[in-house]
């Protein structure tokens, strides 16, 4: 079935778009390039998550089979040739440590082939450092730790094992927001990842576990009410009018194009148990089984980033609770945060953003610099890899991980609040040197 | 992406009306034969190397077809494979190769002098002639489910093998992963080269990972007998030349590759063959010989006439356009080689083609004197 992309979103082959135009629902961000989810297998729900290689037990009649045959050959002989690669985790792996780990599997039988076929597959992008390794559930985190913690800690700042990362998702902790000047912030949105417990990620996930997600979202999502009363769209028996209201709406997505997904697996059985949900009125917006088992978006026209990380908060805790009733909850723990496929994603998945006119801030020596302070990263309104269109940026947190929601949102709604000031100042010509803000 | 059978063990928690796939909008030959019961039956299965139902139909799953073409929709992970889901795979093989049977025997003659004639394919109108099989070598897995030390000693033994012929046959081995500008350009220029698969039916069936490593290209000094590495296949072999001598291509198709097997055989990895299959490929269309044997000629009146075809389809002949499958023809130039695999030998095969391909460029010239074809229309063969 082929579905036509959301309009704003770049046809870059090599990396997701980030979010498009007019605030489309959109992609995330290319850099991120893997969302994703994680989940405890199915079949030992009490059991203690240990990390090490389990017996496989009555119940489950086939070892990990093809890792046995590999382990016939030498590492030497298996080892991946990263000589030409650049991502995190071409830059981690090692021979030694290819060799330690390779015997081993999650519970679920995810293997360290699986772990980084995506990064052997593809090299890397000159300029953006890819992730180039995905989990398969929970449990590979910590069974592949040895590879996964570096690759973290490089991709967020320097976080460490010992590390806890602090969930705030309290909207009543946001202090103002709720005035960025609608003459320059042209839409305002909220984006974030959640992984159903119980269940094996998108690189992994057999169709009963993907099918079995989208009916517990689509219970959950059709219990929600009031200003979040909606519909469920899926994939593969929309109608055609469906179809165009979706894609004028830019709520549409489609099958992932990009090798960095398709190389991990996460597009297998398109479009079987995916879908879109949204409510009536359009500013919240849930995507099912595409990078990761839900995607949640808040977004609106205007700069009242508030009213967009209220129902963004609203709405996810609502789902949650409905998740949580249902006896599956979204995969959290208190080092790694939110548990997604990409560890680019994890701690809060959450991306808060702005499209924004700032014609002449861009232009100034010094707007590298001044979102550098601000821990902030601009895209073009095509989203990442894309360039901006009438001086309009979309500018949005650069952390994921170590740093609450509250926080996230924080930086934006303060950063933006501050680079509009300097795009007024620029215009009456007037310098921004004062301005400058301190690194935060 | 198969990944072995790494989660075969959880999907069985799952009810196979859970689990079966939806393939309301497909149409490939696995659609048609894969019915709840037999993916009941099989799902619990693996091959001793752990290749698994769904690993199998992925492709055709991921891919539901091309509305005028009948796409395979299932792969091979290993030899194992055509066994351990025969229920799956014997209705696709009889579908694809009209009607072959589970019973049936498959002749494989690779004695080019078995074949008559051939060396007089009017070159005015045979630009040039190619055969073209697949090998799969004995005691490694399929390029869909192989690990890169398989690959990589598929790669060695090539390499050995390809390095130590001489004659007609001394030719040189280019790695993709360390060919130089110079040598790429060379390659291209020569049509030898081949590209990371993009076709989805090929990266959802697992083949491209991994690259390029350990693949790579040889071929001898001549440039008329050409061998790619770890590409569809363990081993695509060609043979080819300009001009209508498909004799000649034919005698060098299959000394170069009898040379080939009793290397490998040497090394106690014979090429994957039995007498039901032969040639097995990872491709179930790709069984029996594997062989397309075909030329490029210029048919620019008989292309357009009603009857063409209907004559194709008498002589068991496809057509293509000169860029391959799924590409027109340009300049009235087509691409006509063998429709059939299995259930006939290399020789019959190519015999089709050599006669096929006379009988249509005396049509051709039949035509362009303005005179009738009728009299010539063959009987279906």
């Amino acid at each position: 079935m082929e579905i036509a992309a959301n309009g704003s979103r770049a046809a870059s082959i090599n990396l997701p778009s980030g979010s498009g135009q007019r605030r489309a629902a959109g992609r995330c961000g290319g850099w991120k390039l893997l969302g994703g989810t994680i989940g405890i297998f199915v079949s030992t729900p009490g059991s203690s998550s240990s990390p090490q290689v389990r017996q496989q037990g009555a119940n489950m009649p086939f070892g990990n089979t093809h890792n046995q045959v590999k382990l016939k050959f030498t590492s030497d002989q298996e080892y991946p040739d990263l000589s030409k690669h650049n991502n995190h985790m071409a830059k981690v792996l090692t021979p030694a440590m290819y060799e330690r780990l390779r015997s081993k599997q999650t519970p679920s039988g995810f293997t360290l082939d699986d772990v980084i076929q995506t990064g052997v597959d593809n090299p890397g992008h000159p300029f953006i450092m890819t992730v180039g390794c995905v989990a398969g559930d929970e449990e590979t985190y910590e069974v592949f730790k040895e590879l996964l913690d570096p690759v973290i800690q490089d991709r967020h700042g320097g976080y460490k094992p010992s590390d806890k990362h602090k969930t705030d998702l309290n909207a009543a902790n946001l202090k103002g927001g709720d005035d960025l000047d609608p003459n320059y912030v042209l839409s305002s949105r909220v984006r974030t990842g959640r992984s159903v417990r119980g269940f094996c990620l998108p690189p992994h996930c057999s169709r009963g576990e993907r099918r079995a997600v989208e009916k517990l979202s689509i219970e959950a999502l059709a219990s929600l009410s009031g200003d979040l009363k909606g519909k469920y769209y899926a994939l593969k028996n929309m109608t055609d009018a469906e179809q165009q209201q979706l894609i004028d709406d830019h709520f549409l997505f489609d099958k992932p194009v990009s090798p960095l997904l398709l190389a991990s697996g996460m597009a297998r059985d398109w479009p079987d148990a995916r879908g879109i949900w949204h409510n009536d009125n359009k500013t919240f917006l849930v995507w099912v089984n595409e990078e990761d088992h839900l995607r949640v978006i808040s977004m609106q026209k205007g700069g009242n980033m508030k009213e967009v990380f209220n129902r963004f908060c609203t709405g996810l805790t609502k789902i949650e609770t409905l998740f949580k009733d249902r006896g599956h909850a979204f995969m959290w723990n208190e080092h790694l945060g939110y548990v997604l496929t990409c560890p680019s994603n994890l701690g809060t998945g959450l991306r808060a953003g702005v499209h924004v006119k700032l014609p002449n801030m861009s232009k100034h020596a010094k707007f590298e610099e001044v979102l550098k302070r601000l821990r902030l990263q601009k895209r073009g309104t095509g989203g990442v890899d894309t360039a901006a269109v009438g001086g309009v940026f979309d500018i949005s947190n650069a952390d994921r991980l170590g740093f609450s929601e509250v926080e996230l949102v924080q930086m934006v709604v303060d950063g933006v609040r501050l680079l509009v000031d300097m795009e007024k100042k620029l215009e009456k010509g007037q310098s921004i040197d004062d301005l400058m803000p301190a690194q935060k | 992406m198969p990944f072995g059978n790494t989660h075969n063990n959880f999907k069985l928690n799952y009810k196979v009306e859970e689990e079966f796939p939806d393939l309301s909008k497909h149409n490939n030959h696995m659609a048609k034969a894969l019915t709840k019961e037999i993916y009941g039956k099989l799902r619990d299965k693996q091959t001793p190397s752990g290749y698994t139902l769904d690993d199998v139909i992925q492709t055709g799953v991921d891919n539901p077809g091309h509305p005028f073409i009948m796409t395979v929709g299932c792969v091979a992970g290993d030899e194992e494979s055509y066994e351990v889901f025969k229920d799956l795979l014997d209705p696709v093989i009889s579908d694809r190769h009209g009607g072959y049977k589970a019973t049936d025997k498959h002749k494989t003659d690779l004695n080019f002098e078995n074949l008559k004639g051939g060396d007089d394919l009017d070159p005015n109108y045979v630009l040039s002639s190619r055969v073209r099989t697949g090998r799969s070598i004995k005691g490694f897995t399929l390029p869909p489910h192989n690990s890169r030390g398989e690959r990589r000693i598929i790669e060695k033994l090539s390499i050995e093998a390809l390095t130590s012929l001489d004659g007609e046959f001394k030719g040189k081995y280019y790695p993709l992963k360390a060919m130089t500008d110079a040598e790429q350009e060379q390659l291209i220029a020569d049509h030898f080269l081949f590209d990371k698969p993009v076709s989805p039916l090929l990266t959802c069936a697992g083949m491209a990972r991994d690259w390029p490593d350990a693949r790579g290209i040889w071929h001898n000094d001549n440039k008329t007998f050409l061998v790619w590495v770890n590409e569809e296949d363990h081993l695509r072999v060609i043979s080819m030349q300009k001009g209508g001598d498909m004799r000649e291509v034919f005698r060098r198709f299959c000394t170069g590759l009898q040379r080939i097997e009793e290397i490998f055989k040497k090394h106690n990895h014979g090429f994957m063959w039995n007498e039901h299959l032969g040639y097995i490929l990872t491709c179930p269309s790709n069984l029996g010989t594997g062989l397309r044997g075909g030329v490029h000629v210029k048919l620019p009146k008989l292309s357009t006439h009603a009857k063409f075809e209907e004559i194709l389809t008498r002589l068991r002949l496809q057509k293509r356009g000169t860029g391959g499958v799924d590409t027109a023809s340009v300049g009235g130039v087509f691409d006509i080689s063998n429709a059939d695999r299995l259930g006939s030998s290399e020789v019959y095969q190519v015999q089709l083609v050599v006669d096929g391909v006379k009988l249509m460029v005396e049509m051709e010239k039949k035509l362009e004197k303005g005179e009738a074809i009728d009299s010539m229309i063959p009987a279906q063969k």
